[in-house]
């Protein structure tokens, strides 16, 4: 298959307006499954959280896990929509090996939460992205293609199966077409997705684990000649596995569809595939000879009517939204817009509050976080999350400075320490022998000898030449291991020669 | 020996558990050579249940129920925990349930002696048991002919005195029609009255479990034992089950009077047999001399119930029984190491399916497909409110309502298999009572004036009325045993010596 001709991206805006669609599919983390009660837990062994419903046995029937509709409606909550008073789940009706019963049981023209829309910061403004619909399903399966050169299932010599995700809840989150967007489809299409992800992690209702698909972003893009009111043919694009991939898969969709509608040529209606690696987009299923899903009404399962006084009992339940949250941590921090837009690019914004909020003060908080320990983590190739340290083990640090115990040098060995799991900040100084020497008798001593060894500095000092105290104060802090306060090397040393 | 007979001796160490087990076991070795009700006999599975409830009672405790110790047949659609469970179909050949369904359950719990799993038409699918894969089953009363369906195995195994009990699974009238063949008692609680959870679904907002035996009474000891709220089916009613057997020893004492009986207009005449019409408007007059007040009703939309029914129940089946896919469990055709899964899942169910299975998922097919759902399955779905509309208009003149349960008698073996139309008219009657969700049983009225052969009566209630319609039925069947002497079961040939 020969490579796509792609059109500049500013030359691709400038003839066209991108219209976005995007559907996002959340894992919910409930502790069992949809329709039954297997665990959920990622990455166990294969086929071990499996029973007669998520199989599919013959005679077994779905009964509806009742926190999985509690996290449905908190996120239609959440996402400003209404909430149906009565709503079905429906078969969705299609032959696939890792549908055990080969129907998707979903909810279809009668969603749990509708028409809400999310603000989202895209650089400093606020764009509302308005949502359609926010419905309840259960995840398939997943299938493993052995051998054959792509580990498709094209060319593979046998498939394997696991049914552990069979069954796990899902919320899929459906936007109304975003359109107006301009150039800035792309960035606006990654900043609503990390909203969500913020919004979704702030209800903790989801690991929002984009790597491990507990999220996961289907990218409807289409073009219309610009001013043109009436919406292109779109594709979708799939396998869009982190915040930059939705950037990136909406650009490459933009730039591929677009000189092919210039030479007079239709966009074929497809699904389509994001290569990580390349940032392409291939070509999936032909969505044009449609498959007809037969959706008709579960009749295994009773509707589901929630109560207004539970719907209310849910609304009370809901978080602080990660933006208005954000907006007050920034102001009571006093950090600059830049400073706390790296802070969100980082993730560190909840482990400072964390730091903050044990002791330690915004400004050394970000620091640590930002600084010292996010190139830690850069060198480990973790999250910063992911570090051997906490929160209050970092206060607990910055406190130490306070108190004089520890100087910024010794601080830096003590994180060490902690990361390389030698206990509590405490310990690490204890068990190093890195506080700061405070006892003058100790570090007279040192300062005599330090003179003593460099008569002509003492001179120069002597003379007033203020400057020359540095050398001292150099050799005292070799002596002491660098465990001396400068400060007060620098007062013994004018006080020993007379001078100030 | 009625069911409850039995539990009586059992309790009163007249007999053992175990010796009327054998006693059954013994008369199925006789005599399904001939019936084949059976398609698997749980000898030692039976035997073992049959010790427990013996060594229980030895052991001074009180019996699990009142129907500890008694022997049944379980249909094959009700799946049993190691015990082979087909649905009457090559596809589950073999297949061995890894759970119970919570009918089981609650039957091993209530100290109830499983036999064995009986025949069907292959996924409930028939009204002869002729679709069976593993071949039809023949009436008792004349083994040239069928003894209805799907549930032909259950009523053939209570009509050949193999069993005194027997569950069956009604979702067009697949108790009903097979009880009136047999003359048996065969009752469909209302939808959600029995838990389907472990019961292979045919059509999901049809299909309920119901008790099945020769007496009335039999009938109630065993639907309180099956009935009430299961977690795991949330379409089960979230009640109690009824009070049944208090209703038929009420129905046993008293006659009718005050009560008000509906004759439904529409489920007679044209298509029904005048000898079940006969016996019928006997019957009828039996229900008056005791006592009853006869209006009756106008149900004009029950024309139109069977093909709603063809259009819901196929739709649903197409739905169901996609999960037979040779990926999980049962037959598996043509993985030959290159066909991919797709091709394995065509050959399996081209091969695994009979005919008749295959016409309804293809039907179900259709009517949900694009562009004709509204016209066929949302049209369907407008028609059965307005027969349970009907409904309701008919028992606010009438506490309970009657009609035949079978339009015929048992018919011979083969004569209408090649004739889907014909075979589905035989449900004419008990289809708008599945539609609606109502409860219903049929009652033996005797023996048909033109072929000597039985007749079930009808008697619907309206939802969660199972108390009237068991009443009504015992007060029936009291008055019938007052006339001749027995109960129609008992006058079935008697089959010693076939093989």
């Amino acid at each position: 298959m020969t490579a796509p001709t792609l059109l500049d991206y500013d030359d691709a805006i400038a003839a066209f307006d991108p219209v976005l669609g995007l559907e996002v599919h959340v894992e919910l983390s409930t502790a069992t499954k949809m329709f039954c009660g297997c665990p959920t837990t990622f990455g166990a062994e294969p086929n071990t959280q499996v029973c007669p419903v998520c199989l599919a046995f013959p005679g077994a029937m779905p009964a509806v896990n009742r926190s999985a509709v509690e996290s449905a409606i908190r996120i239609g909550l959440a996402l400003n929509c209404e909430i149906a008073a009565w709503c079905r789940f429906a078969r969705k009706n299609y032959f696939y090996p890792d549908m055990p019963k080969n129907f998707q049981t979903s909810q279809y023209d009668e969603p749990i939460a509708f028409n809400g829309y999310l603000d989202v910061d895209v650089e400093g403004e606020t764009v509302r992205v308005e949502i359609e619909r926010a419905h309840m399903e259960e995840d398939t399966g997943k299938s493993l293609h052995v051998g054959g050169a792509t580990g498709r299932i094209t060319g593979a010599d046998y498939s394997l199966l696991d049914y552990n995700r069979a069954g796990v809840p899902l919320v899929e989150i459906v936007t109304k077409p975003i359109v107006g967007t301009k150039a800035s489809a792309p960035v606006v299409a990654r900043a609503y997705v990390a909203a969500l992800r913020d919004l979704l992690r702030a209800l903790d209702v989801s690991d929002v684990r984009m790597d491990q698909g507990s999220l996961r972003c289907d990218a409807n893009v289409s073009l219309t000649p610009a001013g043109n009111p009436v919406f292109g043919t779109r594709t979708e694009t799939k396998n869009v596995n982190s915040l930059r991939s939705v950037e990136r898969a909406v650009r490459y969709e933009i730039c591929r569809q677009a000189p092919i509608l210039l030479a007079g040529g239709r966009i074929k209606q497809e699904t389509r595939h994001f290569e990580e690696a390349s940032g392409t987009t291939r070509p999936g299923r032909s969505k044009e000879t449609a498959e007809d899903y037969r959706y008709f009404p579960e009749p295994d399962l009773v509707p589901i009517a929630p109560a207004a006084d539970w719907v209310e009992a849910l609304r009370s339940t809901l978080p602080e939204m990660p933006w208005l949250r954000r907006a007050r941590q920034q102001a009571g921090w006093g950090f600059t817009d830049l400073e706390m837009r790296d802070l969100v690019a980082a993730d560190a914004v909840e482990l400072v509050a964390e730091t903050i909020a044990a002791g330690a003060s915004p400004g050394e908080a970000k620091s640590w976080w930002s600084a010292y320990l996010g190139a830690k983590a850069n060198e480990a190739g973790v999250s910063l999350t992911d570090l051997a340290i906490t929160p209050a083990q970092v206060a607990a640090i910055c406190a130490l400075v306070s108190a004089g115990t520890l100087n910024a040098k010794l601080a830096r060995q003590v994180v060490d320490g902690v990361l390389a799991g030698e206990g509590e900040p405490a310990q690490v100084v204890a068990s190093r022998g890195l506080a700061v020497v405070s006892d003058d008798s100790a570090l007279q001593k040192a300062v005599d000898d330090a003179l003593a060894a460099q008569p002509a500095v003492a001179d120069r000092i002597r003379g007033g030449n203020l400057q020359a105290v540095g050398a001292v104060i150099g050799a005292v802090m070799k002596a002491t291991r660098g465990q001396a306060d400068a400060g007060r090397v620098r007062e013994l040393v004018l006080a020993t020669l007379g001078v100030g | 020996m009625t069911a409850a007979a039995l539990a009586d001796a059992i309790r009163a160490g007249e007999t053992s558990a175990v010796e009327v087990a054998q006693a059954h076991l013994d008369r199925i070795a006789e005599v399904d050579g001939a019936v084949h009700a059976f398609l698997h006999v749980s000898t030692d599975r039976a035997l073992g249940a049959a010790a427990a409830v013996d060594a229980a009672r030895a052991a001074g405790a009180a019996p699990s129920s009142p129907l500890a110790g008694v022997p049944l047949a379980l249909k094959d659609i009700v799946v049993q925990r190691g015990v082979p469970t087909t649905a009457g179909s090559k596809i589950l050949e073999g297949w061995l349930p890894p759970y119970d369904a919570t009918v089981t359950s609650r039957l091993e719990a209530a100290g109830v002696v499983i036999l064995g799993k009986t025949n069907l038409d292959e996924f409930a699918m028939g009204s002869s048991t002729e679709n069976s894969a593993f071949g039809a089953t023949r009436n008792p009363w004349d083994l040239d002919r069928i003894p209805g369906g799907s549930g032909g195995g259950s009523a053939a195994a209570l009509a050949a005195f193999e069993a005194p009990l027997a569950i069956g699974t009604d979702t067009g009238g697949s108790i009903r029609q097979p009880a009136a063949l047999t003359g048996t008692v065969g009752a469909k609680p209302t939808y959600g009255g029995v838990s389907r959870y472990g019961v292979i679904a045919m059509a999901s907002s049809l299909d309920q479990v119901g008790p099945c035996a020769r007496t009335v009474l039999d009938a109630a000891l065993l639907h309180e034992v099956i009935a009430g709220h299961d977690p795991r089916d949330s379409t089960s009613i979230p009640q109690p089950a009824p009070r049944v057997v208090d209703a038929v020893r009420k129905g046993q004492a008293t006659d009718l009077t005050g009560l008000r009986v509906g004759v439904v207009k529409q489920l007679r005449g044209a298509g029904y047999q005048p000898g079940v019409i006969s016996s019928f408007d006997d019957a009828v007059a039996a229900l008056t001399r005791l006592g009853a007040e006869v209006v009756e009703v106008d149900c004009p939309h029950f024309e139109y119930g069977l093909a709603a029914y063809y259009l819901i129940m196929p739709s649903e089946v197409s739905s169901n029984l996609a999960r037979f896919d040779a990926m999980r469990y049962g037959l598996r055709v043509g993985d030959n190491g290159s066909a991919s899964a797709e091709e394995v899942m065509m050959a399996t169910r081209g091969a695994g399916f009979g005919a008749e299975v295959k016409r309804r998922i293809i039907l179900g097919t259709y009517a949900l497909s694009s562009g004709y759902y509204d016209a066929y399955y949302g049209s369907a779905q407008k028609v059965r409110t307005l027969i349970k509309q009907d409904f309701e208009k008919a028992y606010s003149v009438a506490d309970v309502l009657v009609s035949p349960a079978s339009p015929v008698t048992a018919f011979g073996v083969g004569e209408k298999v090649d004739d889907p139309m014909a075979m589905y008219l035989n449900d004419l009657a008990t289809i708008p009572g599945s539609l609606a969700g109502i409860p219903a049983l049929s009652v033996p009225s005797g023996l048909a004036s033109d072929t000597g052969l039985p007749v079930g009566l009808q008697i619907m209630g309206p939802t969660l009325g199972e108390e009237a319609i068991y009443r009504v039925a015992a007060t029936f069947e009291a008055d019938y045993v007052s006339r001749f002497g027995r109960i129609v079961a008992d006058q079935a040939p008697v089959l010693e010596g076939v093989k």
